[in-house]
């Protein structure tokens, strides 16, 4: 009472009775606009509005290769092959297949081994127990991951070599080199 | 999150250092500290969360540890692995928390999964705890110093003295004993 804001007293509700009161122009023009969706960090599969996305409802018994990025919300048995793309495992996805992909990021269950040429990405609350191969992995406190952590170190590509041999040394040896805090593993994001 | 400094940790770790791209089994459960370390080392890992699926199998209930089918359920989902397949086992305190019956058992298996010359890094009370102790989740920030995340209280099953430890580790090529302040004994082991 004593502390009462004015934004508080603004909205006071109204009693019951009383005819609802057209809202003036100027409040209706500061508005925000809300959403009832997650935050973006959470559904992946927002991120990139022209990935296909296997639906929920979905079951696929069989191989799946895609030549575009994927969002797997249903069951899937087999193999999935998305080379040079991303997988996503959404929340209510359950993947039990050996899945090759350039990247992926798990929010869901799967079951089976993973190789990833670049990244794995293991949210909160996903669960993976299989064997990985991969060049980084990041996961999250509260998933769950049983298996073998294989990081392969990406060969540089010989145009990357040779710059790197022509390139003169202008850091110094003893100079620290940044530490990958919160990612296992080596090479450049392709992203 | 809790920290402290551990020479047998430090132990461990220097045995491994002399060869790269050796295979790691951690009972802690996968995270992105241990990962990090383990594979920034050029290690493999092998991540399981042992006390969870001693949860699993058996619940609260220390009895349910003498079901001879509930012991051989929880082998094969936490030690299916082939013989000789590790170089080094963060075993953590995980071994407190099993009764003598499973625990023959489980030394069984860890004899069998690492190779010769492996070394085993354990953790034991160095005083009888009759009622729940707080149990934590391992991590590796640094070769000497670990992290620990609190997951609430589990009541032992066994007390290790250096004799009980000695028998435990009896098939075990030497044992070595570092006690700490906190009255823990971090335990390094060679297969």
């Amino acid at each position: 009472m004593w502390n009462r804001s004015k934004k508080e007293e603004e909205f006071t509700p109204k009693p019951m009775g009383a005819p609802p009161a057209p809202a003036p122009p100027e409040v209706a023009k500061e508005a925000k606009p809300m959403s009832t969706l997650p935050s973006r960090g959470l559904e992946p599969r927002y991120e990139n509005p022209h990935s296909a996305v296997l639906g929920k409802s979905v079951i696929v018994k069989g191989q799946i290769v895609s030549k575009e990025d994927l969002t797997i919300d249903g069951e899937i048995e087999g193999t999935v092959e998305l080379q040079e793309h991303r997988l996503t495992i959404d929340k209510n996805g359950k993947v039990r297949a050996t899945v090759k992909a350039r990247e992926l990021v798990v929010l869901g269950t799967i079951h089976g081994n993973v190789d990833i040429t670049d990244k794995i990405d293991i949210r909160k609350d996903a669960k993976l127990v299989g064997d990985i191969k991969t060049a980084r992995i990041v996961i999250e406190d509260g998933a769950y991951f049983k298996g073998n952590i294989d990081i392969v170190r990406p060969e540089p590509s010989r145009q990357a070599a040779a710059a790197q041999a022509a390139k003169p040394h202008a850091v110094s040896p003893s100079a620290p080199t940044p530490a990958p805090a919160m990612t296992a593993g080596v090479g450049d994001n392709k992203r | 999150m809790d920290t402290r400094n551990s020479h047998g940790l430090d132990q461990f770790c220097s045995l491994l250092e002399e060869r790269p791209g050796l295979a790691i089994l951690d009972f802690a459960g996968a995270s992105q500290n241990t990962i990090t370390f383990v594979t920034g080392q050029g290690h493999r890992l092998c991540s399981d969360d042992v006390l969870l699926q001693l949860d699993t199998c058996f619940g609260d209930a220390l009895e349910n540890q003498s079901d001879p089918f509930k012991v051989e359920d929880f082998v094969h989902a936490a030690f299916d692995f082939p013989e000789e397949s590790f170089d080094g086992a963060l075993i953590w305190d995980t071994l407190e928390f099993l009764t003598p019956q499973l625990l023959a058992r489980v030394m069984n298996r860890l004899h069998a999964m690492l190779r010769p010359g492996a070394v085993l890094f354990a953790m034991f009370h160095a005083q009888e705890h009759k009622q729940p102790i707080p149990s934590y989740s391992y991590r590796i920030q640094d070769r000497k110093t670990i992290l620990m995340t609190p997951r609430g209280n589990r009541t032992p099953a066994s007390f290790f003295n250096n004799r009980n430890l000695e028998k435990l580790f009896q098939d075990f090529q030497s044992v070595k004993f570092f006690l700490t302040r906190d009255a823990l004994r971090e335990v390094i082991v060679k297969r």
